[in-house]
């Protein structure tokens, strides 16, 4: 038995990373089994519509569909969902997604707090929230959030991360309940499946 | 900490009292507006917040203000101005008096870039450009057509990627920190408030623009202010909306057919 059985089946992954990131999802994504049981939902910072082909990219590394979350669209299991560049990601309570064009929060839009605040009222225990290379401030609180509620969080080991800044402050914050290398985060997502 | 219940109670203490309906407003985006503005003016309790959005009518304006989402920009995404430098406005030149409403205006930056754009055309004089918000303290804004000049570096770099080809700068007297925009731009432009959600159409236009306006409402707001918009063009009209924005499952969207990559619909019944 795993001790996974213990919390709430996970409903929602979220993956929030920053600057050296994006690699480390280019290496994840093929080790992910692609019958997931809950939606994945990544958040990057991203230059405003200058990878506009990021989904597509996404997409060549999974059998898993990847999308550009878009306005309302429900949230389903299965799915790998990218925040559009220069939006905030928000998620209401009938589990659609919401797009948001407010001021830019720790100079970034969009904002990994943001989706992972909104997220962790949401879903609670059902939630799981993974921060990963960055040279940034955000998804500290993002993830404090997360476990206030219930939910559980997993940060990139810095040592591994190209960035090691962003992972480093959630430790440094005590927002981690997990610091995992890139093999153990893999492992670790597909053991979140029911 | 606010609660979801409270937020509605407070929404409808607003449309009682001050007639304002943000009940189909996106509620994610409502309850993190209203912890920020708590946050910012450091309001105590969720009653102390209540209260005072009751009790004061000034203290309302503001809650109004800073619960709707009024960031902005000048030709935010060149690539929708360059479409309509080459795809609009030759064919909206065509008539004798060129209408539009920019819906949800904010304070107004895109309503200048409009009239850049128009003017650059040589179809300013013949143009009217309706700007209109529910804020009427965005709307000030508007009229003075005043913005930062730290931004103006950001704007004139896109104004360039939309195929403008003058000096940026010869459209704003810059002092005291600020770009004040030309008088023959604003000349143009005709301010007046308006509520998508409450008020009806009041003109007849031959393009409408309206982005990142919808993002804000729910399924339902969004159909009926689309119908507003619908019942407000003319034949052979435009729709411009925001880059994440569509007419695609909406109600009036066998009336429109879209142009191209961009987010603008001509409508064809």
């Amino acid at each position: 038995m795993e001790e996974n059985n213990i919390k709430a089946p996970c409903k929602v992954l979220l993956i929030g990373g920053s600057a050296g990131s994006l690699q480390v999802i280019f290496s994840l994504l093929p080790i992910i089994k692609p019958d997931f049981t809950f939606a994945v939902v990544i958040v990057l910072h991203r230059r405003n519509s200058a990878d506009s082909a990021l989904p597509e990219l996404l997409s060549t590394k999974t059998l898993a569909p990847t999308l550009e979350a878009e306005d309302k669209d429900p949230i389903l299991p299965g799915k790998f969902y990218l925040a559009p560049a220069d939006y905030h990601l928000l998620i209401e309570k009938n589990g659609t997604f919401s797009l948001d064009y407010s001021e830019k929060i720790n100079f970034s839009r969009p904002s990994i707090d943001v989706t992972f605040e909104c997220a962790a009222e949401i879903y609670g225990p059902s939630l799981v929230a993974m921060l990963l290379s960055g040279a940034n401030e955000d998804g500290t609180k993002g993830l404090l959030a997360v476990k206030k509620m219930g939910g559980t969080t997993v940060v990139q080991n810095p040592d591994t991360a190209q960035m090691p800044f962003m992972p480093q402050h959630a430790i440094s914050n005590h927002a981690a309940n997990h610091i995992l290398n890139i093999r153990e985060l893999a492992e670790f997502i597909n053991n979140l499946s029911d | 900490m606010i609660e979801d219940e409270d937020i509605d109670i407070l929404l409808n203490d607003l449309f009682d009292i001050y007639g304002y309906d943000f009940t189909r407003y996106s509620k994610a985006s409502l309850k993190r507006r209203i912890i920020r503005l708590c946050a910012l003016d450091k309001i105590p309790s969720y009653a102390e917040l209540r209260y005072k959005v009751r009790s004061d009518e000034v203290y309302f304006k503001r809650f109004v203000e800073e619960i709707t989402v009024n960031v902005t920009e000048m030709f935010r995404d060149p690539s929708f101005y360059k479409s309509l430098r080459e795809d609009i406005l030759p064919v909206l030149g065509t008539k004798p008096f060129i209408r539009i409403w920019h819906a949800g205006c904010s304070t107004g930056e895109e309503v200048y870039s409009m009239a850049i754009l128009l003017q650059e055309a040589n179809l300013l004089r013949k143009s009217l450009l309706y700007a209109t918000d529910l804020n009427p303290s965005v709307l000030e804004k508007v009229r003075k057509g005043i913005f930062p000049l730290n931004q103006m570096k950001q704007y004139s770099e896109s104004y360039i990627a939309s195929g403008g080809i003058h000096d940026f700068s010869m459209y704003y007297t810059a002092n005291y920190g600020q770009a004040k925009f030309n008088k023959e731009l604003s000349e143009k432009i005709i301010i007046s408030t308006h509520n998508l959600v409450s008020d009806s159409s009041f003109n007849e236009f031959d393009l409408i623009l309206c982005r990142n306006v919808l993002i804000y409402f729910d399924k339902e707001l969004q159909d009926r202010v689309l119908k507003l918009f619908d019942e407000s063009l003319g034949t052979l009209g435009y729709l411009a909306l925001g880059t994440k924005e569509t007419l695609k499952f909406s109600a009036v969207q066998s009336k429109f057919k879209q142009l191209n990559r961009e987010k603008i619909w001509k409508k064809i019944i």
